[in-house]
């Protein structure tokens, strides 16, 4: 599984990206997606259009975490959405990786429940849920600190470091 | 109280600067050297430090009443008008109230909610959850103890007033007599104000002295929501959202 992470802020700025690969299964932790070079603009465009269904479902929800709202049949994108207070937003894009590849020899092996290859299987959204709630985490402390200014590009390098082991951790 | 600015920056040089912090910006942590990032001498970053507030760990009232007076004397300078005054103290708390909510929620969620499975705390959606979590939780998180009260005015059903009968902000200022007008606690007002922006109800918050015989620094906070929140209130009234 493939995944492209960002925050994006109420004003609908990127205010964090990263983009990474699963550690589960013996994953290298390298995102793989199979739309290849184009992937790079490509998440940030589906990312960016789910923002319409994230507005359309947040005043109908107190929850914070959102689940997956959203999917981008082509590239077989899911995108889960977590909340916070201050509507900063969240979203994660996951890509199963493609079966068939080198890795799906692998892959193929596993149970179909494992978080690799099922993107709405209960176990990866509650995978993705717990490393929501850590990213929230990390990011209240960001907010904590004095001179982080409301609406600003996180550039703590530790900051990305605490998301990177949230992603090894759970994803 | 008037320390000679030159003993002042003695102190400053010969302590906390040198041993504290390095201000060169060639840091000797090599990791972390290109991104020209100083870490603290106990190495403990922000990230290091807990979020939930070890009980009873308060900060002293001397320290806040100090940094305030500061902050009044501050805002004091260039200004033209009383408005103009209560605005600069309204910007101060206004950050302050965009951080805190998530703070706040964060907190309300239970104690290390990455490793339980319970659903963390929801995001207010009307305006009264909004304004019971300013009354209940903002409150004694920063003043110890809720507000006084909660009201909606009787005519206008986009204004609310939430009443604090000892601000602290008021306790040690004393405001002269051509200012009488001034309230210090236009401070809180943009905490609040913060809190409620932040959460998507967009309002404008003022504070008013309305001293009577037993609170003299009896001040009202006076929320007056955007035509755009009613109208949002009003649709999710007819969908039954709570």
């Amino acid at each position: 599984m493939s995944y492209y992470f960002v925050v994006v802020s109420p004003s609908d700025t990127p205010l964090f990206e990263y983009t990474f690969g699963t550690s589960k299964a013996g994953g290298n932790g390298q995102a793989h997606f199979r739309n290849g070079e184009s992937s790079r603009y490509m998440n940030q465009f589906i990312v960016h259009a789910t923002l319409d269904v994230v507005e359309e479902v947040q005043w109908l929800s107190p929850n914070m975490w959102l689940k997956v709202i959203d999917n981008y049949v082509p590239t077989n994108s899911h995108i889960s959405c977590f909340m916070t207070g201050t509507n900063v937003r969240f979203m994660l894009l996951h890509q199963p990786s493609s079966s068939g590849t080198a890795a799906g020899s692998r892959a193929s092996t596993l149970s179909s429940s494992s978080i690799a290859q099922n993107p709405t299987s209960p176990q990866t959204e509650e995978a993705i849920r717990q490393f929501m709630t850590e990213v929230y985490e990390i990011w209240v402390k960001t907010l904590m600190n004095p001179f982080y200014k409301i609406g600003d590009e996180i550039k703590s390098p530790i900051f990305r470091t605490r998301v990177a082991a949230a992603g090894r951790k759970w994803l | 109280m008037s320390m000679p600015p030159s003993a002042a920056s003695t102190t400053y040089s010969n302590s906390s600067y040198s041993e504290g912090f390095r201000p060169s910006m060639h840091s000797s942590n090599p990791s972390f050297a290109g991104a020209g990032l100083r870490l603290p001498s106990n190495r403990k970053t922000i990230y290091d430090r807990n979020l939930n507030r070890s009980r009873n760990a308060e900060l002293s009232r001397a320290s806040f009443a100090f940094l305030f007076m500061e902050m009044v004397t501050h805002a004091q300078r260039k200004i033209k008008s009383v408005s103009d005054f209560e605005k600069k103290l309204n910007e101060q708390g206004y950050p302050l109230g965009m951080k805190l909510l998530d703070l706040l929620l964060y907190r309300s969620s239970p104690a290390g909610s990455a490793t339980s499975t319970s659903t963390p705390a929801v995001r207010p959606l009307r305006i009264l959850p909004l304004l019971t979590l300013i009354n209940n939780k903002l409150y004694p998180l920063l003043f110890s103890r809720p507000a006084d009260s909660l009201e909606q005015d009787t005519q206008d059903a986009s204004k609310y007033m939430i009443i604090d009968n000892t601000p602290l902000t008021n306790t040690y200022i004393s405001v002269p007599k051509e200012m009488n007008q001034l309230s210090v606690a236009a401070f809180i007002a943009g905490i609040i104000e913060g809190v409620c922006d932040g959460a998507g109800f967009q309002c404008k918050v003022s504070a008013h002295n309305q001293g009577t015989d037993v609170w003299p620094n009896r001040t009202v906070f006076l929320v007056a929501f955007d035509e755009s929140v009613m109208e949002r209130e009003r649709e999710l009234e007819r969908q039954g959202v709570k």
